[in-house]
Parts: C-alpha cells; sequence; structure tokens
C-alpha cells in the first residue's frame, strides 16, 4: 500500500519563503530555491509551493519560480496562488508542476473544479481549505494569504468537502487556521471529522512542532500526508529524523 | 543519441525532458513522425486520460508510427496505459500492443481513488530486484497482472506496475517524480538496444 507522506511547504510572498503564526505576522525564512533542494534531498514526499499573496492581490503565483523549482527537484510538486482558469493551471503544470492547488478561487467558481479535473485528470487537482473552528463550526475562510483580506464564506467544512468530491477533486488538503504556526500538534479532531466524509487522500496541515505531533496525527487519523513549514524551516527536524521517528513506530514511510 | 518525448498533448513533458536532461542524454520534444522514427529511444508521456492521449495521437497520425517502432519505447502512466488494448477510462481503443485492458480501482470499497503517493514496486525477475523500490504514482485507473507483467504493487488489488513486451515497456508510476529510484529505473531503459 501506499506510503504516508511527509510535505515541507514552501510559502512564499515577494519571491522569498515566510511563516506566519496563525496566517498572520509573517516573517522571511529563506530562500525559495535553496530550501526547495534541501527538502528533496532529504527525502521529501512531495513538495507544495504556495505564493500567499496572489489570491488577495488577484494576481496568479509567479511562474519564474514555478520553473527554477521544477528544475532543482525530482518529487511531485504542487503548486498553489491565486489559479483561476485551465489556462493558469495548464501554464503552471507545463513548467514542471504536477498538481495545482485551488482555494479561494474554487470557493468563489466551483465549476473550476469540475472543468480542471476534466481537462487535466483529478489527480492534478487539490483543493486546499482554510478551516477556522467557531463554537464546534467549521468554517471555510477565503483570502486568507493577508491579514486585511481574509473572511469567512460561511460554507461548512463538512459540506465543501463533500460538494469538491463530487465536482471531481483529487486531493484535499486540510488547513487548521487554529493550529496554523502554533506548534502544538495537529487538529486531530477537525481531521477526525472531516475523513469521515472523505473519499479522497487527505492531507493534514497547522500546527507541527515536534516528532510526536506526526506521529500522533499518521496513529489517531487515516490522513494520507502531513504538511508542515515552520518544524522544517527553522531547522530544528531534518525531513529523515522525521521519517525514521515514524518508521520506529511501524508507520509505513518512504525511506 | 538521441531521445525522442511525444508531445501528445499532455503536460509532464518538461518534467520527463528534466529528468532525461539529469542523465545527462539530449533530447528533442515533438510529434514529427520522422523524428519519433530516427530516435534511439521513444518516451511516451501521458498525463490527463486515456481517451485524451489517443484521439491526439489520432490526430497527430502517430498510431501507427507509435505500432511500428523498433527501438525502445518507454509509457509512463497513462503512455503506460495506452500500450494495452482497451482502458475503460472514456471506453477506449488503445493501441493494443499489449494483451491486457485497463480498468477503474474500485471506489465501492473504503480505497482512496485516485491512488496518490509512493507505493512499494516488486519485480518478479530475480535479475531485476535491484529495481524494488517507492515509486510515486498518481492513478485512477490501472491493469491488473497480466502475461506480460514484470513488477507488481497493491493497492487494493494486485495490479501491474511495470509491463514489458518486446522493444515495449511501460511503467504505471512516474520515474521523473520517483527521485533516486525513478533516475535509476530509467537508466534500466537506456541500457535497452
Amino acid at each position: 500500500m501506499i506510503t504516508r507522506r511527509i510535505i515541507p511547504c514552501l510559502d512564499v510572498r515577494d519571491g522569498k519563503v515566510v511563516k506566519g503564526v496563525q496566517f498572520k505576522n509573517h516573517k522571511i525564512v529563506g530562500s525559495i530555491v535553496d530550501l526547495a533542494e534541501k527538502y528533496s534531498t532529504e527525502g521529501a514526499d512531495e513538495l507544495v509551493f504556495y505564493d500567499i499573496s496572489a489570491s488577495t492581490v488577484g494576481a496568479t503565483v509567479k511562474k519564474e519560480w514555478v520553473a527554477k523549482i521544477a528544475d532543482v527537484i525530482n518529487i511531485p510538486f504542487c503548486v498553489a496562488g491565486g489559479i483561476k482558469s485551465i489556462d493558469d493551471a495548464r501554464s503552471i503544470l507545463n513548467l514542471g508542476a504536477d498538481k495545482i492547488s485551488i482555494n479561494t478561487p474554487a470557493l468563489e467558481n466551483s465549476k473550476l473544479i469540475n472543468q480542471l479535473s476534466k481537462e487535466f485528470g483529478s489527480q492534478c487537482v487539490v483543493i486546499g481549505m482554510d478551516i477556522k473552528t467557531v463554537n464546534n463550526n467549521d468554517y471555510l475562510f477565503a483570502k486568507t494569504g493577508n491579514e486585511t483580506t481574509m473572511h469567512s464564506t460561511g460554507i461548512n467544512a463538512m459540506e465543501w468537502i463533500k460538494e469538491v468530491q463530487d465536482l471531481g477533486a483529487g486531493e484535499v488538503v486540510i488547513n487548521s487556521m487554529n493550529k496554523d504556526g502554533m506548534r502544538n500538534g495537529y487538529d486531530i479532531k477537525l481531521l477526525k471529522k472531516l475523513s469521515s466524509v472523505c473519499n479522497l487522500p487527505m492531507i493534514a496541515s497547522g500546527g507541527a512542532g515536534c516528532k510526536e505531533d506526526f506521529i500522533n496525527v499518521f496513529k489517531e487519523t487515516n490522513v494520507d500526508g502531513a504538511l508542515a513549514a515552520s518544524i522544517f524551516h527553522s531547522g530544528k527536524y531534518s525531513i529523515s529524523q522525521i521519517k525514521s521517528s515514524l518508521v520506529e513506530k511501524k508507520i509505513n514511510i518512504r525511506i | 543519441m538521441t531521445v525522442a518525448i511525444i508531445d501528445s498533448g499532455g503536460s509532464n513533458l518538461r518534467s520527463v525532458a528534466k529528468a532525461i536532461d539529469r542523465l545527462n542524454k539530449s533530447y528533442v520534444i515533438t510529434d514529427i513522425a520522422d523524428e519519433i522514427m530516427k530516435a534511439s529511444f521513444v518516451i511516451l508521456p501521458g498525463v490527463g486520460s486515456a481517451r485524451n492521449v489517443m484521439s491526439e495521437l489520432k490526430k497527430k497520425n502517430l498510431v501507427d508510427v507509435i505500432n511500428n517502432l523498433k527501438q525502445p519505447v518507454l509509457g509512463i502512466c497513462i503512455g503506460m496505459q495506452i500500450l494495452f488494448e482497451y482502458s475503460a477510462e472514456g471506453n477506449t481503443k488503445c493501441l493494443g500492443l499489449i494483451e491486457g485492458d485497463i480498468q477503474k480501482f474500485d471506489e465501492s470499497t473504503d480505497l482512496k481513488v485516485p491512488q496518490m503517493g509512493w507505493n512499494k514496486v516488486t519485480f518478479s525477475d530475480q535479475k531485476l530486484k535491484k529495481f524494488n523500490n517507492y515509486y510515486y504514482f498518481a492513478n485512477s485507473y490501472y491493469s491488473d497482472i497480466q502475461k506480460h507483467t514484470t513488477a507488481t504493487s497493491e493497492y487494493g488489488n494486485i495490479f501491474t506496475s511495470v509491463v514489458e513486451k518486446n522493444n515495449f515497456l511501460g511503467c504505471q508510476f512516474h520515474p521523473e517524480k520517483s527521485s533516486d529510484a525513478g533516475e535509476y529505473f530509467l537508466q534500466y531503459f537506456f541500457q535497452k538496444s
């Protein structure tokens, strides 16, 4: 069977990798191509490149970076940031990305999911979901790349996940806004709840701070992958260290 | 020595080209029959659907060209699937170079479809065991074990991850995205003559 995936994420703003806390106060943490190459060599199972400013200002992800990253890695590569049309997606895939992840544009125009899936196959279409839990209700947020543009859509996460599945999405990434950058563990409760209605590969995102967080998310939920940013950018752990500790716990991991 | 990467309208051409480039081989991305026929090695990539790739090859008059190639040919993902006779994806008649059909993973179980991630590939021939490794897969359709299957993986059922008949080699995974294992597998292809 397929292994659980460890996925480092490069959140990029203005050409630099940045990291915030609960989607705010972003700080520069490193250079794009250097980090991409490092993670690929260290055994990452996939790399996500996310242009966090694109969607908030109506732009599309910077194509020059897509090509530069694709050239230095030989693992699956997912690109996110303001992709709003078939043509946007095609140009990014042609530059060497394997998947495109859409978030706000899917919320604004859900037909886009179906169009992309028909054109490129569902394995190319990842839906990113920024979810905030308020009083036990899980809501989708849009335009989360910037503190001033982010807002609740009022859409319920359980409903949305069912809808994207029907529209032909190939994978979902669950970003817990409550957990983002807090480094105190993935949102196990949210992931369990959503995976009960999801038959697509699901990636956990937001909250990884130590080895145990990866062990817990894989032991306690059936997510296919765990995405993380700050824990790797800070140099606290390498990807191979995380993977070895998962293998020790008998979790199915590629080493 | 040139590698022809057939342009069948798919979108992973650049990744495949980069992987060839890393092995210091010269390549051409082409849909011109003459260039394909003259190449020492031919790669048939494919992303999208079997139906799209087949209709693209027909439109470009490349079906007979591919069927008559005598040099080593490698089909990747959908490129492998269309080497078979038929694909249930879009009810598509394929090249028919290798006996067998392509079907969809069973979604009625709790199997997640598409299969997306790194899966273990096991070769049956003792000489090829050195290529046993994890490779990257992204597919909703598959071939079960056929006469010419040379390596298998498990996803719900056991399925064909590598198939080989005469000069046609096919892999369901993406060697161009499978890190060092994928590079090593591509070298295996380029050792053929």
